[in-house]
């Protein structure tokens, strides 16, 4: 592997523009939303170039070849000591740095939490203009034109993101991963930047993991309760339920602010916004809010005693009556689907 | 703290006819419910520790309004940074809300936490927290539902999906906070009449432009699903179970 020291860039040429992609690794694979980020970054600028922020440039050469597969030709491995463990402001002027040093056309994140404060951090340090939670970007002369979600992606705002180096990021969900020929072969060149180390300060100084079982973000499924759940107690069988499917209790802010549930089970533009594969809305008529929350799921169940409820319209699927009358059933039924499985198959 | 005049919306929201702008003739307006919590967790520091807490906010002259809020709530002083009734866009803002800070630091204010929502609920920059902190060299960490201060610093959690992580910032900081950071009160009616009387100063606006010019706002393209009735009551069960059979989950 013939890797070159940075700013050795034999093949640039006034014609080549370049688009960087801020890396997020999910342990040694770039997570999903990177890949939407490259997706979109690939049309953006002639060669695509990515951005892995660590201590050392380790990270960078694990995930260069997954890089290479999406077409990205350069892992620039971003490197300090500060880099260690995460801390916004590090992290944010470490790709200032190197934005600085390369001069791209462009910048084009996963709109993720951390994808969105890092880019945040970089955009206020270098002064450049930064345009979040974006759908689609398109390049228009020496600009950007983006469309970027607001009200959490029920209205869309067309925009010029016009700045010597375009910063962007893409809203989750947003965009589909394409598939591309791809390189053979990434090279990884190390930018070791120089941070100053009072940064420090904004470092994670602890981590608690989860305890086992799933979470709401990252469940399968999701069974949610609103009103029409009528009490704490009510949620017992939603429970249930979500215990036999593997899934998660989710609620709406109505649920949330009658004290039913904790803040942390919400979904919704203020809790959490989930995509799982199935979501099951008891008793939720739909706000604006809670639909933010939900829209991302690949089906949506509803259960409402009003037909007319703003999500039974938008539900693929509706079952019309009492969520306790409804979801008793389903359980019973689901018990009993199971026996006859169990014995015979096997599991 | 910073917090942000939006429209209150219902189940749809309302554009006006060219598409330009949200019409907002029958919506009501509200700060942010991040913001809510913001408000809510500088009164509280203030009840246990002393000092006072001042709500700021960029704005038209109605925003006025949402700074009593804040003032309702408990907050000491309210400070509008008046703007024309048009958007600005995040640089912008947060130039503007940056220098009137720095301009109530050199009359003598000084203030040991700057809080912000996280985002605004309608345009969700998620970035004017950050550019006024780095405008007033100030430490940030943002999405945080957990804050607690000792002797110099402030202790912040932030939940991820993997699970937690803790951050231990020095003072003076800004953080940028989530709904579930606290649960805001319902303002008294003796901190309504309070707030109906306080005076709110002003400080004039100037407009830096940056780079993100908007064009308007419109509706994504229709994701119209047709929505398929598996029953009514108790004997939509089976078909119920059909369907998570189908998604591989009996």
């Amino acid at each position: 592997m013939s890797d070159a020291t940075h700013g050795s860039n034999g093949q640039s040429g006034a014609s080549q523009t370049v688009c960087l992609v801020l890396v997020e690794a999910d342990g040694d694979a770039v997570c999903e939303a990177t890949r939407q980020a490259l997706t979109v970054a690939r049309e953006l600028a002639g060669t695509v170039e990515a951005v892995v922020l660590a201590a050392d440039e380790e990270l960078a050469r694990r995930l260069a070849p997954a890089l290479a597969a999406e077409g990205v030709a350069r892992v620039h491995a971003v490197t300090d000591p500060l880099l260690a463990e995460y801390g916004p402001e590090a992290f944010g002027a470490a790709l200032a740095q190197l934005i600085r040093s390369v001069e791209p056309t462009g910048v084009v994140a996963p709109g993720t939490a951390r994808g969105n404060e890092i880019m945040a951090h970089a955009a206020a340090v270098t002064e450049l203009s930064l345009a979040t939670g974006c759908v689609a970007i398109a390049v228009d002369g020496d600009a950007w034109s983006v469309t970027r979600q607001r009200w959490g992606g029920v209205l869309w705002e067309d925009a010029t993101l016009a700045a010597s180096v375009k910063l962007a990021t893409l809203a989750p969900h947003a965009v589909a991963v394409q598939p591309t020929p791809g390189l053979e072969h990434a090279t990884v060149s190390t930018f070791a930047c120089d941070l100053d180390p009072t940064l420090a300060r904004t470092q994670v100084a602890q981590r608690t993991p989860l305890g086992a079982g799933v979470t709401l973000s990252t469940a399968p499924v999701v069974v949610s309760g609103g009103r029409g759940v009528g009490s704490a107690e009510g949620f017992a069988v939603l429970e249930e339920l979500a215990e036999r499917l593997g899934g998660a209790v989710g609620c709406s802010r109505v649920a949330t602010n009658n004290g039913w549930r904790p803040h942390a089970d919400q979904v919704g533009q203020t809790g959490t916004r989930i995509a799982p594969n199935l979501y099951i809305a008891c008793g939720i008529s739909g706000a604006t809010q809670h639909w933010v929350g939900c829209k991302d799921a690949q089906r949506i169940l509803a259960i409402n005693t009003d037909p007319e409820a703003s999500l039974v319209q938008r539900a693929d699927y509706a079952v019309i009556g009492d969520v306790q009358t409804v979801l008793r059933a389903v359980v019973d039924e689901l018990d009993r689907a199971r026996q006859p499985a169990d014995a015979g198959a096997g599991g | 703290m910073c917090v942000k005049r939006a429209p209150a919306p219902g189940a749809k929201i309302p554009l006006t006819a060219d598409g330009s702008a949200i019409d907002t003739r029958n919506l009501g307006f509200t700060m942010s419910p991040h913001e809510e919590c913001a408000v809510e967790e500088a009164v509280r520091l203030v009840e246990a520790h002393g000092g006072s807490a001042t709500v700021m906010t960029l704005g038209p002259p109605e925003a006025a309004e949402q700074m009593r809020d804040g003032i309702a709530t408990g907050a000491d002083h309210g400070v509008l940074v008046e703007t024309d009734r048009t958007d600005w866009d995040p640089q912008a803002t947060a130039a503007a809300l940056g220098e009137a800070i720095a301009q109530l630091q050199q009359e003598g204010a000084r203030f040991d936490l700057v809080l912000f929502g996280n985002e605004s609920a309608d345009a969700a920059h998620e970035q004017v927290s950050v550019r006024v902190a780095h405008r007033l060299g100030l430490p940030i960490v943002n999405g945080i539902k957990g804050l607690e201060t000792s002797d110099g610093h402030v202790a912040l959690r932030r939940d991820t999906a993997a699970g937690s992580e803790r951050y231990e910032v020095p003072l003076p900081a800004a953080v940028a906070v989530k709904k579930g950071l606290n649960l805001p009160r319902y303002p008294a009616l003796k901190g309504r009449m309070r707030a109906r009387k306080a005076t709110v100063r002003t400080i004039a606006a100037l407009h830096h432009p940056g780079g993100l010019t908007s064009h308007g706002l419109r509706y994504p393209p229709d994701e119209t699903t047709e929505t398929e009735i598996l029953g009514r009551g108790a004997d939509a069960a089976p078909r119920v179970v059909e369907l998570l059979g189908e998604e591989g989950l009996t």
